[in-house]
């Protein structure tokens, strides 16, 4: 017997007029972040869904940190992943930069964009620190990366504005970063 | 900011009898994302794995990382015919997955997916895939096209679309 719920439980949201989009951001040119602002508090959580690739050249994987409300300081906010290279899996934590999810630079091959799914869970909630996960990954045809992360803000401020940098180099254009929310 | 109510459902397939796969075609192209939802195992322990357009040839990647419960690992494929959604190969009983795929319209990127599957006897993964073309996506074949089997009759799988603002 297939249950509904199981669908539903591995799905970024739910259906019908429960997912909404907020606003997207497609760049025309190189831009060193993106930000979404005055993000109404009427939703349960935010997912923030990403197709990108930064123009820094040396390390394959840039890494992205995800900022509320204009708070980029990196010490107030820990992160904990899980990665697969290709040929091994590790896991790490950081509590001095914040890694939000994994993009490709401009030494992979051509063409290749990264994606990654992200979710702030109950962002208006006054009384939690913000969670967020992320699936995120890419493949360069004899490169990539698939990771999950989760990472936290030591502040329990409802969010309601977002930053999305990458920490190695600008974001390409063509990078495309959509918002929703999920009731 | 404008905001859209989307998640809409497109269209929804059942495997019957010996079928290697389905094909969702036609898809419009009036979203900006696709996500499949599927409950499916396969009758031997095969792969099942996506195809875009009808392109059988060796013009996909993807890269899994995998828990069996006792450790975890990853492996990679390259020049391969098709992106992964279930690597491990499960011929036991119905797992769950979702597979997203991105900016699937547009005609400038490779196109890249995010998938997840699992089946909680065994074990669980997750992929990425790439096919190495700019092309639109307007069919999705889901199915066991690197190995020997067939998806298991009652396998289903439905497509949504999203639309960003």
């Amino acid at each position: 017997m297939i249950l509904p719920g199981i669908f539903a439980s591995q799905m970024s949201g739910h259906l019908g007029g429960n997912f909404t989009s907020i606003a997207t951001v497609t760049l025309s040119s190189t831009q060193s972040s993106i930000t979404f602002s005055a993000i109404p508090n009427t939703y349960t959580d935010l997912e923030i869904r990403t197709l990108g690739r930064t123009v820094y050249a040396a390390n394959s994987n840039s890494n992205v940190s995800i900022f509320y409300n204009g708070d980029t300081t990196a010490t107030n906010y820990y992160s904990h992943y899980l990665y697969g290279t290709g040929s091994a899996a590790g896991a790490a934590a950081n509590n001095s930069a914040l890694y939000s999810f994994q993009t490709p630079d401009d030494s992979v091959t051509t063409n290749v964009f990264g994606a990654a799914i992200s979710v702030v869970k109950d962002y208006a909630n006054p009384n939690k620190n913000t969670t967020l996960r992320s699936l995120s990954g890419y493949d360069g045809n004899g490169s990539g990366i698939i990771a999950f992360t989760s990472t936290g803000w030591t502040n329990t401020t409802p969010v309601n504005s977002l930053t999305i940098t990458a920490q190695d180099g600008s974001w390409k254009a063509g990078t495309t970063i959509s918002l929703y929310g999920v009731k | 900011m404008a905001s859209a109510p989307t998640y809409t459902p497109i269209a929804t397939i059942t495997a019957s009898g010996s079928t290697t796969s389905v094909t969702f075609s036609s898809i419009p192209q009036t979203y900006t994302d696709l996500v499949i939802a599927g409950a499916f195992y396969e009758t031997s322990s095969s792969n099942t794995s996506l195809q875009f357009n009808g392109d059988t040839g060796s013009n996909y990647s993807s890269t899994t990382i995998l828990g069996n419960g006792s450790s975890a690992s990853s492996a990679r494929v390259s020049n391969f015919p098709c992106i992964f959604w279930d690597r491990q190969g499960n011929a036991t009983g119905y797992g769950t997955g979702v597979a997203h795929i991105m900016n699937y319209t547009n005609t400038t990127t490779y196109k890249t997916a995010l998938l997840r599957y699992g089946y909680a006897g065994t074990w669980v993964e997750a992929d990425v895939g790439s096919w190495h073309n700019t092309s639109a996506i307007t069919s999705i074949t889901v199915g066991v096209v690197s190995g020997s089997g067939n998806l298991a009759s009652g396998s289903t799988y439905t497509l949504y679309g999203i639309l960003a603002a």
